[in-house]
């Protein structure tokens, strides 16, 4: 085979921090995924702290309106592309190739390619708040207030490149994940085998690669007005800026389901293990998540209702964003079914999986009232929204992921965190949560706007403020005892077992953490919950487990680890600062991707040289 | 469905559950990505459709024999690029070689058609007879204050026919803006395939380094550039075509 001149040798460091950069391990790519993820989640969270601070009670001045523009902008758009999302992937990466029964995904070295572009549009959005202040336009950006004239500054810019940056890595994760899905299942596992989270994964997938280049053109079109004076949203010149409108939400609301798709695959998991029955109704729930991947296309102009579309665009997305309260539902009840004559126990990971029925249903219901648009009219832009949207994004998505690392822990690790600790933590979260967002239904009720500094006393928004503000607090503190119970728990934490909570699919039924080529023997699958099917009908075929014969071990190729990925990453932050500063930067940059693209290409994927002796 | 196919790919090829490759899987998956992609540019570029509150307007400075010619170059491409495929997998190297050769460069056509006409649109001028108002009463409204004191200016300095410039950059209107974006994002895409290419071309230079068995690395090339031939049809029909043709 053949090695280009300017090779360098393959990296082979076994451990250390080059064995963590030159990763092409989906476990190893799904931990950076998870820790980057949540350090993000952590610091999203303080800018939540700095607006609930400055909200506590009418007329403060702790934080200029400057900056509290800047916070709102940063938090949601930290919360949505840099925490919430690669938490997601940190469990595509980790779980999906263990639950289809394969040694790693189809593209290993574009895998770590997406990681390290995630983490280049992470350094960029955040260097902003160096270079002469953060973007300040509202996570979802609307012109004309992202536009040259009123935002002369390099904040937007930013957040245009960071999010092309993030774009892009979330782009290849998704091809990824549709080609790991459809074409690396074991022997026998069908598509109607698959387990619920690695099918929610796939319908993910597929909406991320349909999703995100539309937003790729809007910030484009932005990228063109800023830096080369075009027309696409200039009034002046007759452009509109509710096209930017249409195609953010175009964007944006399927982006809401690939945020609690994964979330929902999580749960869907989690309820049949620890109520040990398997998941009520299978087809109908794996239909109802893909029949809300289609209709997350329908329903885009409910955030626009106020814009004056017409009666009649209002009322056809009135229709369509009631109707996709159905297969939601069907979702709900179905796990209630999965609970319902169970035998069923309360560890942690059960405890956020409930919490999230309760929080993300009163989430749900509180969308259908917005869905009228005569309702919505009045809860527009109120803390009404902030309340639905955190019921749904963290109450929803944020106690599935918890849930999900809680369960996970212990394959992840091969050590267990402290139940008390865990319990702890999610009732101190759980109840936190409530009293910082409920209050926020009455307030937005009340008229208080969302994305104001401070408000006057004589609205009477003081009260319920200050209960959230408090709440907001204890939250953090929740966040807190989570992060100790992790942290403790992977560096002394008592060993896990490859199966400690009797769990169903393929992932339980390897030892904790999974050796590097995670199944000795690619299992057959022969049931839909195949592991547990297994551990039942101890079926004549024996279960690997160990000690498998040195034939099969050494016969195991994995893919090398790889430099190029990290240098076309490298190539892209290098670049992408560049398009705000210079061009020659951003040439420079270029030249870095496109040298490590072409040295990634001419790389065979695993080094006969290295591979001899088998 | 998830029978384990292995051996119909040749040996460089990982058994998948489907049967079917994986980076064509791949490649499927990122042109259904770039259909969003150019569908949200076309999007944009129908919605703004003569929207522009000054000119030119498509039917000013389109030519549509000059663009009919690339093109129908950019089509025949797709038919080298075909031939270029067949004939490695028939096990012609050579043949290979010419017809891919041929692909980059009609490729390169193309390209160079789209800067020529990116050109002669910015420095576009238009020809008025001084004596026809109806045609000044036409053109006045979309022209901006500058080209309308030129037009005054050169009238009444005499001459029969004022030449103004009338040329449109994307800074012009929204067509400008609109028609660039569209059509460069497209000759950005052909210019990608155009290095593709022509890395294979050299590629197979190299021992080895294109084979018969290895067709796929081909396959996968040609798979990109009969897409962006396919976007080119439709920006063709819906951007000339009906920009200039009366009822669409």
């Amino acid at each position: 085979m053949t090695t280009l001149s300017f090779s360098i040798p393959r990296p082979t460091h076994p451990t250390g921090v080059w064995a963590w950069i030159t990763t092409i391990d989906h476990k190893r790519i799904g931990i950076l995924y998870g820790v980057t993820a949540f350090i993000m989640f952590l610091i999203g969270g303080v800018e939540a702290l700095l607006m609930r601070t400055q909200l506590t009670t009418s007329g403060l001045d702790i934080v200029s309106p400057e900056i509290f523009n800047q916070l709102f902008t940063m938090h949601g758009t930290t919360m949505i592309f840099l925490a919430i999302m690669p938490m997601g992937a940190a469990f595509f990466n980790f779980v999906i190739p263990l639950q289809i029964g394969a040694r790693d995904v189809a593209f290993p070295r574009l895998n770590a390619f997406s990681y390290w572009t995630f983490l280049a549009g992470a350094i960029v959005l955040n260097l902003s708040w160096f270079m002469g202040g953060a973007p300040n336009a509202g996570w979802f950006g609307y012109s004309p207030i992202t536009g040259e004239t009123y935002n002369p500054g390099h904040g937007i810019d930013f957040w245009i490149v960071s999010l092309q940056i993030l774009g892009i890595a979330s782009l290849a994760a998704a091809f990824n994940f549709i080609v790991t899905i459809i074409n690396m299942r074991a022997p026998g596992m069908t598509l109607d085998r698959m387990p619920l989270f690695t099918w929610m994964t796939f319908v993910t997938s597929f909406l991320l690669i349909l999703a995100f280049p539309v937003i790729t053109v809007a910030l484009i079109e932005l990228m063109f007005d800023r830096f080369y004076g075009t027309n696409f949203f200039f009034p002046a010149a007759g452009g509109n800026p509710v096209l930017w409108q249409h195609l953010f939400w175009v964007f944006g609301h399927p982006e809401v389901y690939i945020l609690i798709l994964p979330a929902m695959g999580i749960i869907s998991e989690i309820l049949p293990t620890f109520s040990r029955k398997p998941l009520f109704g299978y087809p109908v729930v794996v239909l109802s998540g893909i029949i809300i991947g289609f209709m997350g296309w329908m329903v885009w102009s409910h955030h626009m209702f106020t814009v004056g579309l017409g009666p009649i665009a209002n009322s056809v997305f009135t229709i369509t964003t009631m109707a996709i309260a159905v297969p939601t539902g069907v979702k709900i009840f179905n796990w209630l079914g999965t609970m319902w004559k169970g035998s069923i126990s309360f560890p942690t990971p059960m405890l956020f999986a409930l919490g999230f029925i309760v929080t993300f249903t009163i989430g749900g219901i509180s969308g259908v009232m917005h869905s009228q648009a005569a309702s919505d009219a009045q809860q527009q832009d109120t803390y009404f929204i902030i309340a639905h949207i955190h019921y749904v994004l963290f109450g929803g998505s944020i106690f599935a992921l918890l849930a999900g690392v809680y369960y996970w822990f212990p394959k992840i690790t091969g050590r267990m965190y402290d139940e008390a600790l865990g319990k702890l933590s999610f009732w101190l979260t759980f109840i936190a949560f409530n009293i910082t967002f409920f209050p926020m239904h009455f307030t937005g009720l009340d008229g208080m706007p969302r994305r104001i500094y401070s408000y006057d006393a004589v609205f009477g928004w003081d009260f319920w403020n200050m209960i959230s503000t408090g709440g907001s607090f204890m939250l953090a503190g929740g966040i807190l005892i989570f992060t100790i119970n992790i942290v403790r728990g992977w560096t002394s934490g008592r060993k896990a077992s490859g199966d400690p909570w009797d769990a169903r699919t393929l992932e339980w039924s390897i030892a904790s953490p999974p050796p590097e080529y995670n199944f000795e023997e690619i299992p057959t699958v022969h049931d839909r919950d195949d592991w547990w099917a297994r551990k039942r009908k101890r079926v004549a075929e024996p279960v690997p487990v160990g000690g498998g014969s040195d034939e099969a071990e050494h016969s195991i190729h994995l893919p090398q680890p790889s430099y190029w990925p990290i240098v076309v990453s490298i190539g892209l932050l290098i670049g992408g600062y560049g398009l705000i500063y210079s061009i020659a930067l951003a040439a420079i940059g270029g030249a870095i991707s496109l040298f490590a693209i072409y040295a990634w290409s001419f790389e065979p994927v695993n080094d006969p040289e290295e591979d001899s002796g088998h | 469905m998830a029978e384990v196919s292995a051996a119909a790919h040749g040996p460089e090829h990982e058994p998948t559950t489907t049967g079917l490759n994986h980076r064509k899987m791949l490649m499927w998956a990122f042109l259904g990505s770039d259909c969003m992609f150019f569908g949200s540019l076309i999007a944009t570029y129908l919605v703004y459709k003569g929207k522009s509150l000054r000119g030119p307007e498509p039917l000013d400075v389109f030519s549509i024999p000059i663009t009919s010619v690339s093109t129908f170059v950019l089509l025949m491409s797709s038919m080298s690029m075909v031939l270029a495929y067949a004939a490695l997998t028939r096990g012609s190297l050579n043949g290979f070689r010419i017809w891919i050769a041929s692909t980059a460069i009609m490729g390169m056509t193309f390209i160079g058609f789209q800067v020529f006409e990116f050109r002669d649109f910015a420095i576009h001028e238009a020809k008025i007879e001084c004596a026809d108002q109806a045609a000044i009463d036409e053109i006045s409204p979309r022209l901006s204050s500058t080209q309308l004191n030129d037009l005054t200016d050169q009238c009444a300095s005499g001459v029969a026919e004022a030449e103004i410039d009338f040329g449109v950059t994307p800074r012009t209107n929204l067509f400008g803006t609109t028609f660039f974006t569209l059509t460069g994002f497209h000759g950005a895409h052909v210019t990608l395939g155009v290095v593709w290419l022509l890395s294979l071309f050299f590629f197979s230079f190299k021992r080895g380094g294109v084979t018969p068995e290895r067709n796929l690395d081909v396959d996968l090339a040609a798979l990109y550039w009969h897409f962006v031939d396919v976007v080119w049809i439709i920006i063709f029909t819906v951007v000339y075509l009906f920009g200039v043709f009366e009822g669409f």
